[in-house]
C-alpha cells in the first residue's frame, strides 16, 4: 500500500496512508504495527490512527534516511504472526431518557422515533479504528449515515461516564466524564476503562462492537453486578 | 509518617513528575512536568532522583505546612517563598522543621514554580507515573487539608552552597523553537512567512494547551483524519486558531499539526502568561 514517513519532531517518526477510512487500510496499518513491535528497536510507544502509525523513540533521530530504510523493509518483510484475532464485544446500552441526556432532542431534529433509533443504532457491528480522546475511548466506524448530526455547536461541559453518544459520522462511549460535543443517546453500565487494572482497557484497535438493548432495571443490575466483580462483557472471536 | 499538609491551595497545584510514557494507544495523555527544566533544576539541588516526583504550581502557589523536618529546593518562576513568614531563597537547597509553614504568593516571574523534597512526593503511582491526571491518578489538584506522603527524609545531610543561579534567559525568551509539522507544507507561502515572522499573543493557559489569539491570515480549509499528537505540537484551525498543545494533552486530534515544539521550547512556553507574545523559528533535524 505504499505507506510515507515522516519525521514528526525529533524524536517521533509519523507513517501515514492514504486519507481513507478503511478496513482494508485498518489492518495494514495493524499488521505493520506487530511488524514493528516484533523487529523494530528503539521506541516506547507505537499508536495509530484511522491512516497513520506513529512511532515515539527513546533517543532523538539523527539519520533520518536510515530510520526510514529500516522501517520500509520491516514493511515488506513478511512474517508469521501468532495473534492477530479481534473479538467481538457485545455492549449493554440503556437508551431511556434519564440517560440519553439529548435523546428528545436529537430524535426531533432527525425526525425518528425511539424504536427506530435503538434499531437502526444496534443494528450495525461497529469496528475499532483506534483509542483516543479519552483513556480508553475507542473510535468506532460503521454508524450508518441516517444517524449522522452535526456536532453541537456549544459542547456540554460534564457528559457522564459510560454516556453513548453519536457525533457527526460517528458514534462512541464516553470513557469517563468529561466535556464533549456528541449527542447522548444513552449509557453503558461496562466501564471501558479501569486503570488499576493490569491491563486498564480491554478493547484493542481491530476489534468490533456490538451494541443491544436493556432497560433500566436491567441496567442498574449489571451495574451492580460490575461492583461485586460479578459480570462479564460477552465477548467472541470475529471472523471476517 | 513523613508528609505535608495543604493549608492554602494555590491556583492550580499538582504533583508530577516528567511524564506517563507508553499508554497513548489506549488514549491516556503523557502529563508530567510542564516546565523540565526547572522541575529538573529542583531536584538536582538536592540530589534527587529525576524520576522524583515534585510539585508543580502555577500562577499563585499554595500554603503548606511540613508535618515533619524535611529538606527541600524551589525553581521556575519566582513566587516570593516564605518559610514562616520570613523569604527565603530560591534556587538552593533549604531544611524545614516540623511544623514549618511554607507559603507562596502570586507569580513575580515566569507562570510555573516547583517544589522538590528529598525523595520526592510519594502519592500513589498509576501507570508507572505519579503525573497527576483526573481519571488516573485519586489526587488530581490538591485541596485544602490535603495529607501528600513524601520521602523519607534523611537524618544527615550537609549543607553547602549548593544554589545555581536563575538563567534569566529561559523567562526572557520569546522565541520558541519549532521543526515543521507534519502539515506544514499545507500552509501557503505566504501562510508560512507570517507564521514565522509575527509574533502571537497568548490568550488561554492551562496544562493542556496555550491557545493564541485568532489570525484570520492563516485560516485555511484544510482537513485531516485524527491522527497523533503530543506534547508540543502547534495545530491550525480551520479559522486561524493557534494551539500548542502541552502535557495534559489528548492522544489524538484532528487539526492540522504545523509545528513540533523542540522539549526546550515547550519548558520556556510553560513560563509564558496570558497576554504575553511569542515567536515560532524553524529547527532542522
Amino acid at each position: 500500500m505504499n505507506p510515507s514517513f515522516k519525521a514528526f519532531g525529533s524524536k517521533a517518526i509519523l507513517i501515514e496512508w492514504p486519507p481513507q477510512i478503511s478496513e482494508t487500510i485498518l489492518l495494514d496499518i495493524l499488521l505493520f504495527k506487530q511488524k514493528i513491535e516484533s523487529r523494530f528497536k528503539g521506541f516506547y510507544d507505537l499508536t495509530t490512527a484511522y491512516n497513520s502509525l506513529t512511532i515515539f523513540l527513546q533517543n532523538p533521530i539523527t539519520d533520518f534516511d536510515k530510520q526510514v530504510a529500516i522501517l520500509k523493509n520491516i514493511y515488506q518483510t513478511p512474517i508469521r504472526l501468532s495473534n492477530l484475532d479481534h473479538y467481538v464485544w457485545q455492549i449493554p446500552v440503556c437508551y431511556d431518557l434519564e440517560f440519553g441526556l439529548d435523546l428528545e432532542f436529537y430524535l426531533k431534529s432527525k425526525n425518528l422515533s425511539l424504536d427506530q433509533l435503538i434499531d437502526l443504532h444496534t443494528k450495525p457491528l461497529y469496528t475499532i479504528h483506534f483509542l483516543g480522546f479519552l483513556p480508553g475511548f475507542p473510535y468506532l466506524g460503521g454508524l450508518p449515515e441516517t444517524l449522522n448530526i452535526p456536532r453541537k455547536f456549544n459542547p456540554s461541559l460534564n457528559v457522564p461516564k459510560g454516556s453513548v453518544g453519536i457525533g457527526g459520522k460517528q458514534t462512541g462511549v464516553y470513557t469517563m466524564e468529561s466535556p464533549g460535543g456528541w449527542y447522548v443517546i444513552g449509557k453503558t453500565p461496562i466501564p471501558f476503562f479501569d486503570v488499576n487494572l493490569k491491563d486498564p482497557c480491554f478493547l484493542k484497535a481491530g476489534d468490533k462492537i456490538k451494541f443491544f438493548e436493556i432497560s433500566k432495571d436491567d441496567f442498574y443490575k449489571i451495574s451492580n453486578e460490575i461492583e461485586k466483580q460479578n459480570y462479564l462483557v460477552k465477548m467472541e472471536l470475529y471472523h471476517a | 509518617m513523613h508528609s505535608i499538609q495543604v493549608i492554602k491551595p494555590g491556583y492550580c497545584d499538582s504533583i508530577q513528575d516528567l511524564g506517563r510514557f507508553g499508554y497513548a494507544s489506549i488514549g491516556v495523555p503523557v502529563s508530567g512536568v510542564m516546565d523540565a527544566l526547572s522541575a529538573k533544576m529542583a531536584n538536582a539541588l538536592i540530589r534527587n532522583s529525576q524520576q522524583n516526583a515534585v510539585l508543580e504550581m502555577a500562577l499563585i502557589g499554595p500554603v503548606l505546612m511540613f508535618q515533619k523536618e524535611a529538606v527541600i529546593a524551589i525553581s521556575g518562576a519566582d513566587m516570593s517563598p516564605k518559610l514562616n513568614d520570613i523569604p527565603v531563597k530560591m534556587q538552593t537547597k533549604l531544611a524545614v522543621k516540623t511544623g514549618d509553614i511554607l507559603s507562596f504568593g502570586k507569580a513575580i516571574y515566569g507562570c510555573r514554580s516547583y517544589l522538590a523534597v528529598k525523595n520526592g512526593f510519594r502519592t500513589d503511582k498509576k501507570l508507572n507515573s505519579y503525573a497527576a491526571f483526573n481519571g488516573i491518578t485519586d489526587l488530581v489538584i490538591l485541596k485544602k487539608g490535603v495529607i501528600i506522603p513524601i520521602g523519607k527524609q534523611l537524618k544527615i545531610f550537609r549543607f553547602g552552597h549548593s544554589s545555581i543561579k536563575v538563567d534569566r534567559q529561559h523567562f526572557n525568551n520569546e522565541v520558541l523553537d519549532a521543526y515543521k509539522g507534519p502539515e506544514f507544507e499545507l500552509l501557503t507561502p505566504k501562510q508560512q512567512d507570517i507564521l514565522l515572522t509575527d509574533g502571537f499573543q497568548i490568550v488561554k493557559n492551562t496544562r493542556m494547551a496555550y491557545q493564541f489569539a485568532d489570525v484570520p491570515s492563516l485560516a485555511h480549509k484544510c482537513e485531516i483524519l485524527t491522527s497523533a499528537v503530543m506534547p508540543g505540537t502547534v495545530q491550525l484551525t480551520q479559522s486561524g486558531k493557534l494551539m500548542a498543545l502541552m502535557k495534559d494533552c489528548q492522544t489524538t486530534g484532528g487539526y492540522p499539526r504545523i509545528l513540533q515544539l523542540s522539549d526546550e521550547a515547550i519548558a520556556v512556553l510553560a513560563q509564558k502568561n496570558t497576554c504575553q507574545k511569542i515567536k515560532f523559528k524553524i529547527i532542522h533535524l
